[in-house]
């Protein structure tokens, strides 16, 4: 194989898995540039999406309409929370809503335990979704289901970028991320944003679990916390609280854990994770802000 | 600028207005945990005039304001808009019943451009042609800002960025304005180009609420003032009669009290 056909098909591993988390590290990254909350329940709004399809499949909605229920019920969940859960206790010390988003992680896991068993679940999608595409006389190959995630990605992504530009509640979403006290002040209903960031947050991440169910096949209730991990490295590393820095941290992230694979000796490969957290770790040391830094652009 | 004694009378005339004015605060308490704040304010300030809130640091002047703007809750006391308590209303409620806050710092958001900043003063407002009207008013009445408005106003300078939460503020068309420190930080040039905007859009009928540290250029614009001392009023007075008692605000300010045991 031709070593750009090799590059090709690596890049586009990367584009489909950076894709994912994206999806998920935005979502984490909103609901803190808002609160100030490292939401860890976010991950779960991933198996409510994955969940809610399997089973709205099951009694006979046809998929395109059971995923974008899925999307409906990973936001109304993560609405249910904030009203529940977060609000409550949205002026005590940090580290309660830390805490808190850590107790409602359990109480959603072991409620879909109860349901579900802790067993994965098959996870079935229609049959073209699986057919393999290829290029190049097959040195190329990759799933409907990649091509769907980028485009879906890509839907999901040109509305945000729409909405939080376009559209006052996306500018009143973004005056009360830099600055939640002075959005108060000049009258903006707060509560009302963190609502919408919230119900976007949850839905993109239902969405993602939805097709990481459709990736992987399986879906279990402790499926969303690996992608959750991953989704905090890459939105430390594009400069937490940072929409935009979400969005380039997951495809970096997804990035480097497809080319470790890919382009490092095979001995290196069982230390991906490592290597992951490790950059974390540096990231951490030496550029806490991230790549795109919120937190320079704020004069005090 | 008005002669001392025709301000006098001005506030003369405010007194016996008999209307209900349109702030009015009773016996105002605020605490922050266990540490009282406020302890018992009243205060008013009648549509048309100015009332500067003057204090040394820590006084509660900053307090005052987040309270009456629904930041801070109040343990006691009433807080009423033309009659109307708000005391217990959320801040969005309040804009939209016309108290318009330009906050201490300044607090523009720096990532997002000028044109946003302002676009954001009128979050509560619906009627878009008076925004547009608006909008024109204040590029007209700060030309600076329509020079910078698609830049970041954080790369704005000092007294741009002071200029801006003005006319941030002055996007809600607020029926009374609070002022905190509005000269914090900026050189002595830009504090009066500052005051005399403030001059203007007191000429032109806005009522104001000024917590000011800076008492000369306070005094001179306002039509009556309070002395704020760890929380309670230690004095007040029309601008002209504190102006020509110097004495008194300085040991107010300093809450001077053993000092004036002999002359009492």
């Amino acid at each position: 194989m031709s070593p750009l056909l090799y590059i090709t098909q690596q890049v586009i591993n990367a584009v489909a898995l950076g894709s994912l988390y994206a999806l998920v590290a935005i979502g984490l990254s909103m609901v803190f540039g808002i609160l100030r909350m490292a939401n860890f329940a976010h991950g779960d709004m991933m198996m409510v999406g994955a969940f809610a399809t399997l089973v709205l499949g099951a009694l006979g909605l046809p998929f395109g309409w059971a995923v974008l229920a899925g999307i409906a019920a990973g936001a109304l969940a993560g609405i249910i929370i904030e009203r529940t859960a977060y609000r409550p206790v949205r002026n005590a010390p940090e580290v309660t809503l830390l805490l808190t988003s850590l107790a409602v992680t359990y109480i959603l896991e072991n409620l879909g335990i109860l349901i579900f068993t802790s067993s994965p679940q098959n996870f079935p999608v229609p049959d073209w979704m699986n057919d393999a595409v290829q290029l190049a006389g097959g040195q190329i190959t990759f799933t409907q289901i990649n091509i769907l995630t980028v485009i879906l990605t890509g839907i999901a992504l040109a509305g945000l970028g729409w909405f939080v530009t376009r559209t006052d509640l996306g500018l009143g979403m973004r005056a009360a991320a830099e600055d939640i006290g002075a959005a108060h002040l000049v009258g903006l209903d707060v509560n009302r944003l963190i609502v919408v960031a919230f119900a976007i947050a949850s839905g993109f991440a239902g969405l993602a679990g939805i097709l990481w169910a459709a990736q992987s096949g399986v879906v279990e209730p402790h499926m969303g916390f690996t992608p959750l991990l991953k989704a905090f490295v890459a939105a430390i590393i594009g400069g937490f609280g940072s929409i935009a820095g979400a969005l380039l941290g997951g495809y970096l992230l997804g990035a480097l854990e497809v080319f470790i694979v890919a382009f490092l000796p095979s001995e290196v490969s069982p230390y991906r994770d490592a290597i992951v957290f490790t950059l974390l770790i540096a990231f951490l040391l030496f550029r806490p802000n991230g790549l795109l830094s919120r937190a320079q652009e704020v004069k005090l | 600028m008005a002669r001392p004694d025709s301000r006098a009378a001005t506030a003369l005339a405010f007194a016996e207005s008999s209307e209900p004015p349109l702030l009015a605060i009773e016996g105002l308490r605020v605490a922050y945990g266990a540490v009282a704040a406020i302890r018992g304010v009243s205060l008013t300030v009648r549509a048309g005039e100015v009332v500067a809130l003057l204090g040394a640091n820590g006084a509660g002047k900053s307090t005052m304001l987040r309270a009456i703007s629904g930041i801070v809750r109040p343990r006691a006391g009433h807080i009423r808009l033309a009659g109307q308590a708000i005391e217990r209303l959320s801040p969005a409620r309040i804009v939209r019943l016309g108290i318009g806050h330009c906050p201490e710092g300044r607090r523009i958001f720096g990532s997002l451009s000028v044109a946003e900043n302002l676009r954001l003063g009128a979050a509560t407002r619906v009627d878009r042609a008076g925004v547009a009207e608006d909008r024109e008013r204040m590029l007209a009445l700060f030309p600076i800002l329509r020079e910078r408005a698609q830049q970041p106003a954080g790369t704005l300078s000092g007294g741009e960025q002071q200029m801006l939460a003005l006319a941030r503020a002055l996007m809600a068309r607020p029926r009374l304005l609070l002022l905190d420190e509005p000269s914090l930080g900026l050189a002595p040039l830009l504090v009066q180009q500052i005051f005399r905007r403030l001059a203007e859009l007191k000429a032109a009928g806005t009522t104001m609420l000024l917590v000011e540290q800076n008492i000369a250029v306070a005094l001179d614009l306002a039509d009556r003032a309070y002395v704020l001392r760890t929380g309670e009023i230690g004095l007040e007075g029309s601008a002209a009669s504190l102006e020509a008692d110097y004495e008194r605000v300085a040991e107010a300010y300093l809450g001077a009290r053993p000092n004036l045991e002999g002359r009492s």
